[in-house]
This record gives structure tokens, C-alpha cells and sequence, in this order.
């Protein structure tokens, strides 16, 4: 178990070391114009090179990656060319933003996806397991911000009854965290179904859930003592790695509803070339990934006991 | 001397095990159903010039709403949008569009994808370490920041979009085929190829790839439909195929500002574009289905 966290830990910052030295290698080899992107198009030669003096840019590659990466480890990422503030000083308070979106969403979905999938494997081919799945197929295949276009279609333009805009300019509101929740709920919730549902359908078929129905124990407790623990394990894996498709998902629904999450920020970052925030985004992007990434196969190991020392 | 030879068994042409294909997903009417939305999608790209449409592009009457006579005769079936174009003939001319560069793009992303995985299975060791690598490093981003950065570095062009699909999608298909290599590689035919003598190359593209492609045809239906999805989104954050011609994502960003009193706008683009990726899913279901029958 320890060797395989620590050879886990060890791809893990491997990964992370190659990705920062793309970044970077893309952004920010060419040193004149990163100068030319800090001091606008208009700036002179002269200008550049002097900016690059003053800020220690002359020196080696590597020496400026490691100073690079030394501060970004330490959460100081430099200043924003577009906002014209530390890019920390954003990025979090976007982070937390986009942290609570996440916590209702997954507060709802994880009972009911697992729920649902569970009820759907239970009986494999009935009614019920048909419908599930069906349902969860259409669902899952509406793109994002085509759900979001008909959910603020009905809900915004003809009910009326809910914001079209969740900038929470006026404070937090429930009211306008329930769109941008429903479409990233309904997008997400039909994998963790799907897989669930595979999950329960296989271990029904198996030897000791029919001992256990054959020996007359209630079905209800056969489902619940018996079948749940073995099923739900598949599932958790799907979870924790839902985090990285969040990151994604998150992108569109903060840019429809206009939501001031770290979705919308990367994307603005992108759209104006402000090179800073781009790299600090996907940094902190890919470290949420890869370490999700970590916590399912460990977790997935520590659950199965199968798997545990081979 | 008794020399015996193997009865010869005529295969059957591809066009004939094509439509015995068509025959086999009958038995799973999900899959029927998908079909028809794709093939239906794909008539309506194909015979988009033969179709009296209005032009995509020409500025008639701007908001009229659905089922509009004008009063000279013309209609607009789908209304038309802002700057008096019509919807009907956008959408037609937007699946030829969409449905072109997704294919463009999957089969590129397939050549990378499956020469990586057949190079990592079979050659194995030192291959199979860096590939796996150089996969795991573009797998650890988020698939829709990969787009995002891949694009906004290159500038949003149709073969830019090509390039940042094929970097988000040959590490996926990297990693099926590799799967499956591993597998084929021990079977009696490799083996007798080896022995044969016949080179590396040929034993992977001719002996091992074609073998490989049961799975492969069904995780393909389903990334050209990831892939649609991914350029209407680029299309709608405004990093899509440039305008003005009809691109279903940019059609929905631009109408949503609008959508208080010209919803058909958004609503048509949005039902269009979700009917096709279904189409795309359910088909891949059906596929599966009936792959794992038999």
C-alpha cells in the first residue's frame, strides 16, 4: 500500500513538473513578448528590453522556470494584465466561487445518481432499469449550453420564475445558483447512473447475492447488508474523478450564466491573452485533476480488498 | 502423395457485411433510433446545396418568428434571426459545417491515436513507456482547458480546432488500442507473422489494427459525437470556426442576449445540435448492444 502511494505521489509530481514546463516553455519563452503582452502592443524595443532588465528576465531558461515555479508553489503567480491585480488575489475568491457550485452540485447528485443507478441494477431489463438508463443517455447527451439554452428558455423567458444571470451582484442568492446547478446536474448525473447501475447489475448476478435471496433473507436486506457494499465501490472511483469533468463543465455553464466562478476567469484570461492568470488556472486546473486522479486509485485500492496487496 | 486443401471460403464484399450490420442493430431499436437521427443529419449536410433554401448568409427580414408568410410569398419556416437570416437554411448549411470538421477532426485524432497505441502494445518497453507518458501528461488536463489553450494560443481556425482535437482525443484513443494490442499480440497469427520474418511495421498496420477495430468502431461513433459537441462549445465561448458562416455553437452565444423576445433563436440551434449528439450516442449504445451479444 505504501509503495503504491508513493509511486502514485511520484507520477503525480512528475506529471505536474512536465505540465508546468510546457506552460511555461509556451508562454513564456519568448521573453520579448512576454514583455510586449505586460506592456502593450505600442511599447517600444527598448521599452521591452528595459522592463525585462528590471524584472530579472535576462537570465537562462531554466533559471527562470525555477524562480518561476518556486513562486507559483508558493500561491504568487504575478500580476494580471487584464485586472491589473496579483493573480492570486483573484484566482482564489474564483476558486471558492466555483467550490460552492461544486458542493451543491454534488450534494444532490451524488444520493441521487447513486439511487437511481441502484434502483435501475437492481432488476436488470425492467421497466424501471429501462426507463433509468434511457433517461440518463438523453440527458447526458445535451451538450451544456444547449440544456442551459432551453432550461432559460422555459425557466427564464416564458415561466419567468428564475434569474437568466447568476453574477450575484447583489450578494448570494440561492435563487441564482439554481439554473447553472440543474444544467451541470443534469449533464453529469447520468454516467454516475450508468456506471452505478453496471455496478449493482453485476453484483446481483453474482453466486452469493442468490445464496443469500436462496436462504430466504428479506430482499430488502439483501440489498442493503449484501449487494450495496460490493456495488457502490465502482462508483466512488466515478466520483472522485467527476472533479476533473467538473473543471470542464464548469467552463460553460459560468460563461452562459454569467457566473464569477474560475471557469469564467480562465476563459476571459484566454480570450484577452492575459498569460499569467492562463497559467495559473490550468496549474491549479491540472493539480485538482491529477490529484483526483490520486485519491480514486487510492481509494478505489483501499476499498477493494480484492486488489489491496496485489 | 495425399495433399489436402483448405476449402476456400468467399468472403463476403464489404458493401454486403455492411448491410448485414445495418441488419444486426435492427434488434436494437435504440439504436435504430440513433441511426436515423445521424443519417438523417448527414442527408441534410449532403443535399444542402440541392435544397431550395434561402442563403445562409443574405440579410432578408430580420425576427420574424416561426411559420412566417411574408407578404410576397417567402417563407420562413424557422423564422429568422437578428439580421434577417434565415434559421431554417442556417441550421441545414450549420450540420454540413459542424458535421464536416468532427469527422475531419475524429479521423485525425484516430491516425495519431491508433499509430501511438499499436507503437506503445506491440513494440512495448522503452515505446511503450514514453507514449503511455506523453499520454498520461495531456489526459491530466481538463479536456475543455486543453481546447481552451490549444485554440486561444493558435487562433480559432477550422484546422486549429483539427489540432486541439486531436491533441485532447489520440491520448483516449492511445490508450483503447494499446489495450487491445496487448492482447492480440499473443495470438497464433502474430506469432506466425513474426516467424514469418515479416517486419514490425506490417505485423502492427496489417495484421494486428484491423483486428482491433470492433471496439474501436463504437468508441468512434461516440467521440464524433464529443467532437461535435466540443466545436459547437468552442464555437459558442467564441473560440470556434470564424463567422459568418452558420456555426450552431456561435448561433446560440449570439442569440441568448436576445432570447427575452426572439427565443426560437437559441431554442431551434440548441434542439438541432442535442438531436445530433443523441443520434450519436444511441447509435454507439445499439453498437454495443449488439457487440457484446455475440
Amino acid at each position: 500500500m505504501l509503495i503504491l502511494i508513493a509511486r502514485r505521489l511520484g507520477s503525480m509530481v512528475l506529471i505536474m513538473f512536465v505540465v508546468s514546463v510546457i506552460l511555461f516553455g509556451i508562454f513564456e519563452t519568448d521573453k520579448l513578448a512576454v514583455a510586449g503582452k505586460v506592456l502593450g502592443p505600442y511599447s517600444s524595443i527598448e521599452q521591452r528590453e528595459l522592463w525585462l532588465d528590471q524584472n530579472g528576465y535576462n537570465q537562462s531558461f531554466w533559471t527562470r522556470y525555477v524562480i518561476w515555479a518556486g513562486n507559483a508553489m508558493r500561491g504568487d503567480f504575478g500580476q494580471s494584465l487584464q485586472l491589473k491585480v496579483p493573480v492570486s488575489e483573484v484566482l482564489w475568491p474564483r476558486l471558492a466561487n466555483t467550490g460552492i457550485l461544486a458542493l451543491f452540485l454534488f450534494a444532490i447528485m451524488i444520493p441521487l445518481s447513486l439511487f437511481m443507478g441502484v434502483m435501475a441494477g437492481m432488476k436488470e431489463g425492467s421497466f424501471q432499469d429501462r426507463s433509468i438508463t434511457v433517461f440518463s443517455v438523453l440527458t447526458t447527451s445535451i451538450p451544456e449550453f444547449a440544456s442551459a439554452t432551453l432550461l432559460t428558455a422555459i425557466f427564464v423567458f416564458t415561466l419567468g420564475w428564475l434569474p437568466g444571470t447568476s453574477s450575484m451582484t447583489g450578494g448570494f442568492s440561492f435563487k441564482e445558483l439554481i439554473l447553472p446547478v440543474l444544467v451541470l446536474l443534469l449533464y453529469d448525473f447520468g454516467y454516475i447512473t450508468r456506471m452505478t447501475r453496471a455496478s449493482m447489475a453485476e453484483v446481483m448476478n453474482s453466486q452469493y447475492i442468490r445464496t443469500a435471496i436462496l436462504k430466504g433473507l428479506p430482499y430488502k436486506r439483501v440489498i442493503v447488508r449484501h449487494a450495496l457494499r460490493n456495488a457502490l465501490i465502482a462508483p466512488f472511483t466515478v466520483i472522485v474523478l467527476q472533479l476533473n469533468w467538473l473543471l470542464s463543465g464548469v467552463i460553460v455553464v459560468e460563461v452562459f450564466f454569467a457566473y464569477k466562478g474560475f471557469g469564467k476567469l480562465l476563459l476571459d484570461a484566454a480570450l484577452f491573452g492575459d498569460i499569467f492568470v492562463i497559467e495559473a488556472c490550468t496549474l491549479v486546473a491540472v493539480f485538482v485533476a491529477v490529484a483526483s486522479q490520486f485519491i480514486s486509485d487510492i481509494g478505489y485500492t483501499y476499498l477493494n480488498p480484492r486488489i489491496r496487496f496485489s | 502423395m495425399n495433399t489436402t486443401t483448405a476449402p476456400t471460403v468467399e468472403r463476403p464484399s464489404v458493401i454486403s457485411r455492411f448491410f448485414k450490420g445495418i441488419g444486426l442493430l435492427r434488434e436494437s431499436p435504440v439504436g435504430m433510433f440513433g441511426l436515423a437521427l445521424v443519417i438523417f443529419w448527414v442527408a441534410m449536410a449532403i443535399i444542402a446545396p440541392l435544397l431550395p433554401l434561402h442563403d445562409p448568409l443574405a440579410a432578408l427580414v430580420p425576427f420574424q418568428k416561426i411559420m412566417t408568410t411574408m407578404p410576397d410569398g417567402t417563407h420562413f419556416w424557422l423564422g429568422t434571426d437578428d439580421k434577417g437570416r434565415d434559421i431554417l437554411s442556417r441550421v441545414i448549411w450549420g450540420s454540413q459545417r459542424v458535421l464536416v470538421w468532427s469527422s475531419l477532426a475524429t479521423v485525425v485524432a484516430y491516425f495519431f491515436g491508433m499509430m501511438m497505441g499499436v507503437a506503445a502494445g506491440y513494440l512495448g518497453g522503452w515505446w511503450d513507456e514514453v507514449i503511455s507518458f506523453i499520454g498520461n501528461v495531456l489526459l491530466s488536463f481538463p479536456v475543455m482547458i486543453l481546447y481552451i489553450l490549444i485554440v486561444s494560443y493558435l487562433g480559432a481556425s477550422g484546422i486549429n480546432i483539427v489540432i486541439a482535437v486531436t491533441f485532447a482525443s489520440a491520448p483516449g484513443i492511445m490508450r483503447i488500442v494499446r489495450g487491445l494490442i496487448l492482447d492480440l499480440r499473443t495470438r497464433d497469427y502474430v506469432a506466425a507473422a513474426q516467424t514469418r520474418g515479416e517486419p514490425a511495421m506490417r505485423i502492427m498496420l496489417v495484421e494486428l489494427l484491423p483486428n482491433a477495430r470492433g471496439p474501436l468502431i463504437v468508441d468512434a461513433c461516440l467521440r464524433l459525437g464529443y467532437t461535435v459537441v466540443a466545436i459547437a462549445t468552442l464555437g459558442f465561448l467564441g473560440l470556434g470556426l470564424p463567422p459568418p458562416d452558420p456555426d450552431w455553437g456561435l448561433m446560440i452565444k449570439e442569440a441568448v442576449p436576445l432570447g427575452s423576445f426572439a427565443g426560437h433563436m437559441m431554442v431551434i440551434p440548441a434542439l438541432a445540435l442535442s438531436s445530433l449528439i443523441l443520434g450519436f450516442n444511441l447509435l454507439a449504445d445499439g453498437l454495443r448492444e449488439i457487440s457484446l451479444r455475440d
